[in-house]
């Protein structure tokens, strides 16, 4: 549970450095297809890639615990003061 | 002509679905303002993601993209395409499920019992109305510009901002929630289609095609940082990467999270999210950027996409590519108002006594003649106010519902956070707007030109405060960063050192109904 979860942690961070692709930042080259700049080609990728990690968090963490809720009683007024 | 009447049918139908709805409307605050809870999976993403795009998405990202080229695509199209799913995954489900728990339909109903306190949920209602109706204003600004635009001038400003208004508050007026998801569907089907549809046209149209253009751009020193990011600096990038976690903290997006019938109906939706940024983010910022190679010079950028379209689609294309622009500015306008009426009606109305004085059925009243009154009020503030005004405080939400999110966070997922690190977070995130708002106009005079290096506003500061072309930023960074940084550190240091929430109330948010039922 713990490996899991740490890998998922460790799966989103690296996604999110990912991100800044300092490397293609002052070239055009490849042109990808022969039409696409390497850096907006690369960060359509990018968005391919985040949509693949929520696909691994779905299925891997999803908080299955929430699927039980159900109404308990109206919400009520706070208790002022309290804290 | 064509395309007004394209649109014109388009806006009916949009009114006939609103209506429709009401007939199958009762006469509950969670009916109108959430749907009665039933939002299916594959319409709350199509209704998620209409919340969530405006009319930016298509006209101002091409625009921006013809000012700054491809950069515009990772900065605000993947960065929201990795953080907007991650925070409905994380965030939207638990509020999903405390509001199917207890009741609750907006946030600060949620932040009141949560902290047992009234006043922090009033405090935090007044900062958000005041983030949120700037956005609402600007929606209906857009869409009257639009309109004008599509039609080549045929139909005015002002008379295009009524139609919006009008079509926006009879569809919330008469279809509430249910209304509004409804043409949600038919809404988002059309404009994520139009970035698709619109580079299919318009590259049988332009001579050389896109690779010769983009080629030709890259070999030009004058032109090459349209398909690079030699313009963007690596710290504006990557603090603009903190800005999408404003995305949950906008109340129409939370509020949305509350309407689900399941909380599996959030699966499809985060997976879905990034490709259907893509699908509408990449065409136009492509084209933004081949639109600034063939058309120089223009004044206002973002008619960039209307301009290609007009000179090389069939004006009958053109009309329903309008109606998808069109599409873009309702779908979050519509929720946006709806947002606005929630929030007076169950935060300020139900809850100082109006709910029981009159009833579900005065306050469903109460939220109807509040849409008719807020839209009233928003076309005529939007006729006589500049739009910049609204562009620049629209630019400041973002920032500060961010920085609202580490309030939304411990709430959430910190059991020892208090009313008091909420308040210091909140008062925090209003005193950066504040001053963000007053340094930029006091820099407005010595922003440099787009490519110059940033200006130092007080050089006994140092870089502290500078100012480039669009924003202040602070050491390279924008306001955003130590905006969600302080907030995330006062909210951790004012609860540490105040007491928290009572045992009841921390059950009741952090053991499941089974863990408590076994306790008792």
């Amino acid at each position: 549970m713990v490996m899991k979860k740490t890998l998922l942690t460790l799966m989103v961070i690296a996604v999110y450095v990912l991100h800044q692709d300092f490397w293609n930042w002052r070239t055009a080259h490849p042109i990808i297809f022969g039409i696409l700049p390497v850096g907006l080609a690369y960060q359509a990728g990018y968005s391919i890639l985040a949509a693949i990690m929520m696909a691994v968090l779905v299925r891997f963490a999803w908080p299955k615990h929430l699927e039980s809720a159900a109404p308990e009683k109206p919400a009520s007024p706070p208790k002022e003061g309290r804290a | 002509m064509i395309p007004v009447i394209v649109v014109g049918i388009y806006l009916l139908v949009i009114a006939i679905i609103g209506s429709v709805a009401f007939r199958q409307s009762k006469a509950s605050t969670e009916d109108f303002f959430l749907a009665g809870r039933t939002v299916g999976s594959m319409v709350f993403f199509l209704s998620i993601f209409a919340t969530n795009m405006t009319a930016f998405a298509i006209l101002g990202s091409s625009g921006q993209a013809y000012r700054q080229g491809i950069g515009i695509y990772g900065l605000m199209a993947a960065s929201s395409g990795f953080l907007i799913p991650l925070t409905i995954f994380f965030i939207g489900t638990r509020l999903w499920a405390i509001g199917k728990r207890f009741g609750h339909q907006t946030q600060v109903a949620f932040f009141r019992d949560r902290w047992e306190c009234s006043g922090i949920g009033t405090v935090i209602f007044i900062l958000s109305v005041v983030m949120l109706v700037p956005y609402m204003i600007i929606s209906i600004m857009g869409g009257g510009r639009v309109l004008h635009d599509i039609s080549g001038g045929m139909v005015s400003y002002w008379a295009g901002c009524l139609v919006v208004a009008l079509v926006v508050t009879v569809n919330v007026f008469f279809g509430g929630m249910r209304g509004t998801v409804w043409v949600n569907i038919f809404q988002t089907i059309l404009f994520l289609l139009f970035g698709v549809v619109a580079l299919a046209v318009i590259s049988q149209h332009l001579p050389g095609g896109f690779g010769e253009r983009i080629a030709s751009m890259s070999a030009d020193t004058k032109t090459s940082f349209l398909v690079t990011r030699e313009r963007m600096p690596e710290r504006y990038f990557w603090s603009y990467t903190l800005i999408p976690l404003s995305s949950i903290m906008f109340p129409h997006m939370a509020i949305m999270c509350f309407a689900a019938r399941q909380v599996t109906a959030f699966k499809r939706t985060v997976v879905l999210y990034p490709l259907a940024i893509m699908a509408i983010w990449l065409p136009c910022v492509f084209l933004g950027v081949i639109g600034a190679h063939l058309y120089p010079g223009m004044k206002n950028p973002d008619g960039i996409l209307l301009r290609m379209l007009t000179e090389n689609a069939p004006v009958w294309l053109a009309g329903i590519l309008g109606a998808g622009i069109i599409s873009a500015v309702m779908g979050s306008d519509t929720h946006q108002v709806l947002a606005v009426s929630t929030m007076f009606t169950k935060d300020l109305f139900g809850h100082y006594g109006g709910k029981e004085k009159y009833g579900e059925k005065g306050s469903v009243h109460f939220a109807r003649g509040f849409i008719v009154v807020v839209t009233a009020i928003a076309y005529v503030v939007a006729l006589v106010t500049p739009e910049s005004i609204f562009e620049l405080a629209v630019r400041f939400a973002f920032s500060g519902f961010a920085a609202m999110a580490p309030v939304m966070v411990a709430a959430l997922f910190w059991k020892r956070s208090t009313k008091y690190g909420a308040l210091a977070s909140t008062l925090w995130v209003a005193l950066c707007l504040a001053a963000v708002w007053w340094l930029q106009n006091y820099s407005n005079a010595m922003a440099p030109k787009p490519g110059q290096a940033a200006a130092v506003i007080f050089p006994a500061l140092g870089h502290l405060f500078d100012r480039s072309t669009a924003n202040v930023t602070s050491y390279g960074f924008l306001p955003v960063v130590p905006m969600v940084f302080g907030s995330a550190i006062l909210m951790i240091v004012f609860s540490l050192a105040t007491r928290p929430p009572s045992t009841e109330t921390i059950r009741k948010y952090f053991e499941t109904t089974q863990a408590r039922k076994d306790a008792a």
